[in-house]
């Protein structure tokens, strides 16, 4: 039978509090609450975020996020979703946590070793992508066959047993001679080609990867961008399709600012929350805009972690900020996501509280909309785009939240009527399939 | 004069050497580089046989041979197709777009000239 999911947040809080020798009543006076709910909270019976465990954490002179499950939850999710990728799915999933919490370092070397497994298989598909379809790797390879072709049939003429008269003889050496340095100038361009940076993993990163790994270091806010006129950014380290989607991701930041600078965005937050349609239908900014703007926001004490996923109407993520509580597949997404539902209804905003299984269970509230990009054309569907903002553990709303999952291969709803394929979590059989 | 080819062919330097190994033959070479021209060409003067590479600007050699073999007065000429691709897929589109043979760069001389001779003769 399936354990109960807990929280060690309330483990976390206790311990701290008997480091600095306080009292439950003087940790509760405090933080402002009563010290029968401190006690509740410290046995996990209860989950709190937001401004209670932003006052909590300042009064233990800590870190929110030493005190939550971040970390704990990216290395359980990160071996959850190995045991589903296991194929004799053996793994003891109902056990994970306890395996997190009597043995981290054997925990986080399976989360590590999943994580890097996963990003040797995408560079795996992506080179094979980039072999079968890649029109510049085309392009080059057919550079070296045509200056290789040349030289060939160049050079067999000259060492052929008939004669050639001279000005012949003179131009075939040129050409040699061009196609030879020509020649160089393509293979070159070839290694280059499949010469990419590394990580320091070891494994190399994919261009989108490589730019959801810049933007991750200042959390996705650009501080030079911010400024009007924008400054340049350097970007060495990106190759050049990286440095190309950086660029579009910058052509889009610097429009959003024109159209919400984060002085008016910092006030409207100041009013309605983290609420991003409320933000939006109180700016008469656009939805998209506003998440893409709340996805950007500086780093700062007590500022809750904002997620965010835009896919295009083939529902790949083409830009994917996660944050602790928030791990979306590319590819194999669970259908139910509210940014996939939004796909559907264009035009129309989707806000949504979800929950992912899990141990714990997260509790996420999503905003998602769905725009056409693009120039429109008469004769052609819309190309649509869609973007969705994501809070996790959000104050808990009168609609109980749906349920959703990360990908059919490691969720344990069995019952589900999204299901692509069994769980590979020891799920029961599925009726449709 | 010999019997006339049509080399529709982007590279210089294999025009270059085609041209000079085929008129060293006997045959009448003319070239051409452009893909999107390329049937204004060959309707203007119609050759005893094609060279047509795939990749070329404009239009590919594939669209080019389907208009050849679509075209009273070109679609029975015998077509030789280069190109640097010798994938089984790229060798079966030039089979179902009616090429007479396909020829995989780099290739010799030799088989060139003896493609020429066989198709057209001497």
């Amino acid at each position: 039978m399936a354990r109960a999911p807990t929280s060690r947040t309330g483990s976390r809080i206790r311990a701290r509090r008997l480091d600095l020798g306080l009292r439950q009543a003087d940790l509760a006076e405090k933080a402002g609450i009563s010290p029968s709910y401190l006690n509740l909270i410290e046995h996990d019976k209860r989950r709190i975020a937001g401004r209670l465990l932003t006052n909590i954490a300042a009064a233990l002179e800590t870190e929110p996020g030493l005190l939550t499950d971040g970390a704990e939850r990216a290395v359980l999710d990160a071996m959850q979703a190995a045991a589903g990728r296991w194929d004799e799915g053996r793994a003891e999933v109902n056990r994970a946590d306890d395996l997190a919490a009597r043995y981290p370092g054997w925990a986080g070397l399976i989360a590590a070793q999943a994580a890097r497994i996963a990003a040797l298989e995408a560079r795996a598909q992506m080179l094979t992508d980039r072999i079968t379809y890649d029109p510049d790797l085309a392009t080059a390879l057919h550079g070296v066959i045509s200056a290789v072709t040349a030289i060939r049939s160049t050079a067999a003429i000259l060492t052929s047993d008939e004669k050639i008269d001279a000005e012949w003889q003179g131009r075939f050496h040129r050409n040699i001679h061009d196609d030879a340095i020509r020649l160089a100038a393509e293979s070159d361009a070839l290694v280059s080609y499949f010469d990419p940076p590394e990580d320091g993993a070891g494994v190399p990163l994919s261009p989108l990867e490589e730019v959801e790994g810049l933007l991750a270091q200042t959390e996705w806010h650009l501080a030079a961008l911010e400024d009007n006129p924008p400054h340049n950014i350097a970007k060495p380290q990106l190759r050049k399709p990286a440095q190309q989607l950086f660029e579009a991701w910058e052509a889009v930041y610097v429009r959003d600012v024109e159209a919400l600078p984060m002085s008016r965005l910092a006030a409207a937050i100041a009013e309605h929350g983290y609420d991003a349609w409320a933000i939006a239908g109180a700016l008469d900014v656009d939805l998209a805009q506003v998440i893409r703007r709340m996805a950007s926001l500086p780093p700062a004490e007590g500022r809750p972690p904002l997620g965010m996923v835009i896919c295009d109407a083939g529902g790949f993520p083409t830009m994917l900020k996660e944050v602790a509580g928030f791990a979306f597949p590319r590819g194999t997404a669970c259908p139910l996501w509210p940014v996939f539902t939004a796909l559907g209804q264009p035009g129309r905003a989707i806000v949504a509280d979800v929950v992912v299984p899990g141990q714990p269970e997260t509790r996420l509230k999503c905003w998602a909309v769905a725009r056409e990009v693009g120039v429109s054309q008469m004769d052609r569907p819309p190309l649509l785009q869609a973007t969705m903002l994501v809070l996790p553990d959000p104050t808990p709303g009168p609609i109980p939240p749906m349920p959703i999952g990360v990908s059919c291969r490691i969720c344990a709803r069995s019952a589900c009527a999204a299901r692509r394929e069994p769980s590979a979590l020891g799920a029961g059989p599925n009726e449709r399939l | 004069m010999g019997k006339r080819v049509l080399l529709i062919e982007d590279e210089p330097n294999i025009i270059e050497a085609i041209s000079f190994i085929l008129s060293r033959d006997g045959y009448t070479v003319h070239t051409h580089e452009d893909g999107t021209t390329a049937m204004d060409k060959l309707t203007k003067q119609i050759p005893d046989m094609i060279i047509l590479d795939v990749m070329l600007p404009g239009r590919s050699g594939y669209d080019i041979l389907r208009d050849v073999r679509a075209t009273d007065g070109t679609k029975d000429l015998p077509v030789m197709m280069l190109t640097a691709r010798g994938q089984t897929k790229d060798r079966e589109l030039a089979e179902r777009l009616g090429a007479t043979l396909f020829l995989t760069k780099p290739f010799s001389n030799t088989e060139v000239r003896d493609h020429v001779r066989r198709l057209i003769g001497s």
